[in-house]
């Protein structure tokens, strides 16, 4: 049952979509159990996955159908896929738990049949995009996940459909840029598979169809992954979603796209080709520095605290793509490790300020004053979790950072290790201010004049904070077994050619 | 008095085309294999018979015909029969979607098991695609408000 | 320079469908319209995928039963674009479904789908 486990992760959850639909519109009550246990088999799947890679030493393939590639559609599980897959399956699990009373609260009765059915769908889609080989299934899976985003984010407050909308077509563009580039290099190829076009290429990589296809590659990836310049979708959508959704997408999405963005670069096409033949990588360091600077100092000057994280996310984009454009092992494992860790920071982040606004009804910076004498486990997983985005030890974030370092410090980019730290410094500004405001202002309670008199605090529940605790838990734990990560997996993950 | 005799022209001639038009998508459909069409093709074409439905007639008529809730269970149906085809090859210790080892049930051999195979999944595909079609269809006309919550359903 | 034209229409007519659709996504002012020139997009890049399993002298990719021995895949047009063309439509129908629907929410709430009326609505 094992060798089935790359196919089971894709089709499992799209079946239980379907059903948790179906059945959803009769009995309310059974969503939300069968949403659990389809995530927790996604796990159970994703860690199987990982584990037959790391015992067999090498890729698994999987071939839908039985039909050989380059005819069939293949699924290939190796060290890179098989950590991002367990990291997003944890993840989406946790975000499921969450959900449960943020749910409740947020979105109408009638509504959560539907809004179960496209949470597991959009499960579907980003487990689809990690596992798959095939370039057009990739985009069948892309476009999966992004319609499953637009719905889910047009379920929020306020302004949020016409967030939603914009996202749309913005996205679409990727989309259909990413489309464009996959029907270059067939034209040029005949082939869709991954493998098969690492080895077809190499003789054709002067031709300018290729050129134009792989710049239509990286511009619809960039913008799935909320690159520098085409980030704008990202702030409204997710900050106007409702607190579970952004759960779930914000850690899971653009970490995705970036892994995808990595897999283009660097297994479809030769690394040779993407550092030094086109001076691709390079360019995207320096458009990824300029957005590292841009949105930490954008961030700073949001009240908005969701907004505000929004903004933190482009940056660790950022940092992930400096990773990338060092061109040498140390940076890339460093844009891999980052990637990871970036999916439980992310998730712990938004976790505690979901149930922030859901228990106090605001997400302005400002009022946070003593917040953690209501809420001492929200704070001190903002802690750990802000702690982890700056970069201090033991926590996963510093690990990352140190190998961004020392990858750019080996490839003499003295301006991208100085933008590196400048945005660490950026990131502690942010996050100092915060814990302050929560630890040590002793005056006026603005939380307690926020609540209307006669209401009593509402604890938060046990579904809300066990998640937060678990995220905050794994970023100290990776930080912890880092060494045993990096050489025991992130050391196979690195495509060859470096 | 010019309104009423189109009504009747247009109604009485929907009545005859409507079952024609259901006809003709299962045609389409079935001669996916070998000529133009598919799933998605029939598919198409079996909702827009339903929406002429809606049209021509009002949307309680069609509403009558196809309920909100039949729609929903149609729509989950054909995803559980193509899924379903998939994971009936996991029975025979084959790949996903492998439809050679459906020879083992079918009594055919495998290649022509591979012909059975598409056959059945694209039946889920016009099920599903019928079923969305008709539902995008209802929700745009209707601005949305169509839809009954479970508690004034009396059914939760 | 006219052959350059003329032997590559097909690219050309969906670069300046691409084009057109572009246009409308970013200088139009009512979301309709930029759904619209979303919409010509996504259909000039399937009408870009067709065009290229085309062949001179190809017929149809349906194979004649009785002609069993002597088939040569040479005299058939690639039926592999198309079929991918099929999923890339459904993706195309889906989204405009999505689209629409978040229109009617947005027309609901704001009485007015013009972009700019939105945005000053959003200021206040």
């Amino acid at each position: 049952m094992m060798i089935h486990f790359p196919a089971l992760i894709v089709v499992v959850p799209l079946m239980a979509s379907f059903f948790i639909f179906a059945f959803g519109l009769f009995q309310r009550r059974v969503c939300f159990p069968l949403m659990l246990g389809t995530l927790a088999a996604c796990l159970v799947f994703a860690a199987g996955s990982l584990w037959a890679v790391l015992s067999a030493g090498q890729p698994v393939h999987y071939y839908l159908g039985a039909w050989d590639p380059p005819w069939g559609i293949e699924y290939v599980v190796d060290h890179l896929n098989g950590l991002v897959l367990l990291a997003l399956a944890v993840v989406c699990l946790l975000a499921g738990i969450y959900s449960k009373t943020m749910v409740e609260r947020e979105v109408p009765v009638a509504k959560h049949a539907p809004f179960y059915a496209l949470f597991v769908l959009q499960a579907t889609g980003l487990f689809g995009m990690t596992v798959t080989g095939d370039m057009f299934n990739l985009y069948v899976l892309l476009e999966i996940a992004s319609f499953s985003a637009y719905a889910l984010i047009g379920m929020g407050e306020g302004a949020a459909p016409f967030a939603a909308f914009r996202y749309m077509i913005f996205g679409t563009l990727g989309a259909c840029a990413y489309l464009l580039g996959v029907g270059y290099l067939y034209i040029i190829t005949g082939s869709l598979n991954m493998a098969d076009l690492r080895q077809i290429l190499p003789p054709l990589y002067q031709s300018q169809a290729l050129i134009v296809g792989f710049a239509f590659l990286i511009v619809g990836t960039g913008v799935k992954m909320a690159f520098f310049p085409v980030h704008t979708w990202l702030p409204d959508s997710y900050t106007l979603a409702p607190s579970s959704v952004s759960v779930l997408l914000a850690p899971t999405f653009t970490k995705v796209g970036a892994y995808v963005l990595i897999r283009i670069l660097f297994t479809v096409f030769d690394p040779s080709f993407s550092t030094t033949l086109l001076p691709a990588t390079q360019v995207l360091g320096w458009i990824a520095v300029a957005g590292i600077l841009f949105c930490s100092i954008l961030a700073l000057a949001q009240a908005d605290l969701k907004r505000m994280l929004c903004y933190l996310i482009v940056t660790e984009i950022g940092y992930i793509g400096v990773g990338i454009a060092c061109g040498n092992r140390l940076g890339l494992t460093g844009a891999i490790f980052h990637i990871v860790n970036d999916i439980f920071m992310m998730a712990g982040l938004f976790m505690a300020v979901g149930a922030i606004q859901a228990h106090f009804r605001t997400r302005n910076a400002h009022e946070l004053t003593g917040l953690h004498r209501k809420m001492p486990v929200t704070s001190g997983v903002l802690v750990i979790c802000g702690l982890s985005v700056i970069g201090v030890p033991p926590t996963c974030g510093f690990f990352s950072k140190w190998y961004l370092l020392l990858g750019t410090i080996q490839a003499e980019q003295w301006v991208f290790m100085g933008v590196l730290l400048l945005g660490s410094l950026l990131n502690a500004i942010l996050f100092f201010r915060i814990f302050e405001r929560m630890y040590f202002e002793v005056h006026p309670d603005a939380l307690h004049q926020r609540r209307e008199p006669g209401t009593t605090f509402e604890r938060a529940a046990v579904s809300e904070f066990a998640p937060m605790v678990v995220t905050a838990a794994f970023i100290i734990l990776l930080g912890l077994f880092n060494e045993r990560i990096v050489s025991g997996i992130l050391a196979f993950a690195i495509p060859p050619g470096f | 008095m010019v309104k009423d005799l189109e009504d009747v022209v247009i109604r009485t001639a929907s009545r005859i085309l409507i079952p024609f038009i259901q006809i003709y998508s299962l045609y389409v459909f079935v001669h996916g294999h070998g000529s133009p069409g598919g799933g998605f093709q029939g598919g198409c074409i079996m909702a827009a018979s339903f929406i002429l439905m809606a049209v021509a007639f009002n949307l309680n008529m069609a509403e009558r015909r196809l309920k909100e809730r039949t729609n929903a269970i149609f729509c989950a149906l054909g995803v559980f029969i193509y899924a379903g085809t998939g994971y009936l090859s996991f029975l025979y210790s084959g790949n996903f979607l492998d439809y050679g080892q459906l020879s083992h049930l079918l009594p055919t051999d495998p290649i022509k098991a591979r012909y059975y195979g598409m056959a059945m999944i694209e039946l889920g595909v016009q099920i599903t695609v019928m079923a969305v079609m008709v539902s995008i269809f209802l929700d745009l006309v209707t601005a949305g408000k169509h839809e009954k919550t479970p508690e004034e359903d009396g059914n939760d | 320079m006219t052959d350059f034209i003329l032997s590559k229409y097909n690219y050309w007519i969906y670069v300046i469908l691409i084009m057109i659709g572009f246009y409308g996504m970013m200088a139009k002012n009512n979301l309709m319209k930029k759904l619209i020139g979303m919409t010509i997009f996504q259909w000039s890049i399937i009408l870009f995928y067709i065009s290229i399993g085309s062949k001179k002298g190809g017929t149809v990719p349906i194979i004649d039963p009785s002609l069993h021995p002597a088939i040569r895949a040479v005299d058939y047009i690639n039926p592999l674009p198309h079929v991918l063309m099929l999923t890339a439509i459904v993706v195309g129908v889906a989204t405009t479904g999505i689209a629409l629907s978040l229109l009617i929410l947005i027309y609901r709430k704001y009485g007015t789908v013009e972009e700019d009326e939105i945005l000053e609505a959003l200021k206040k």
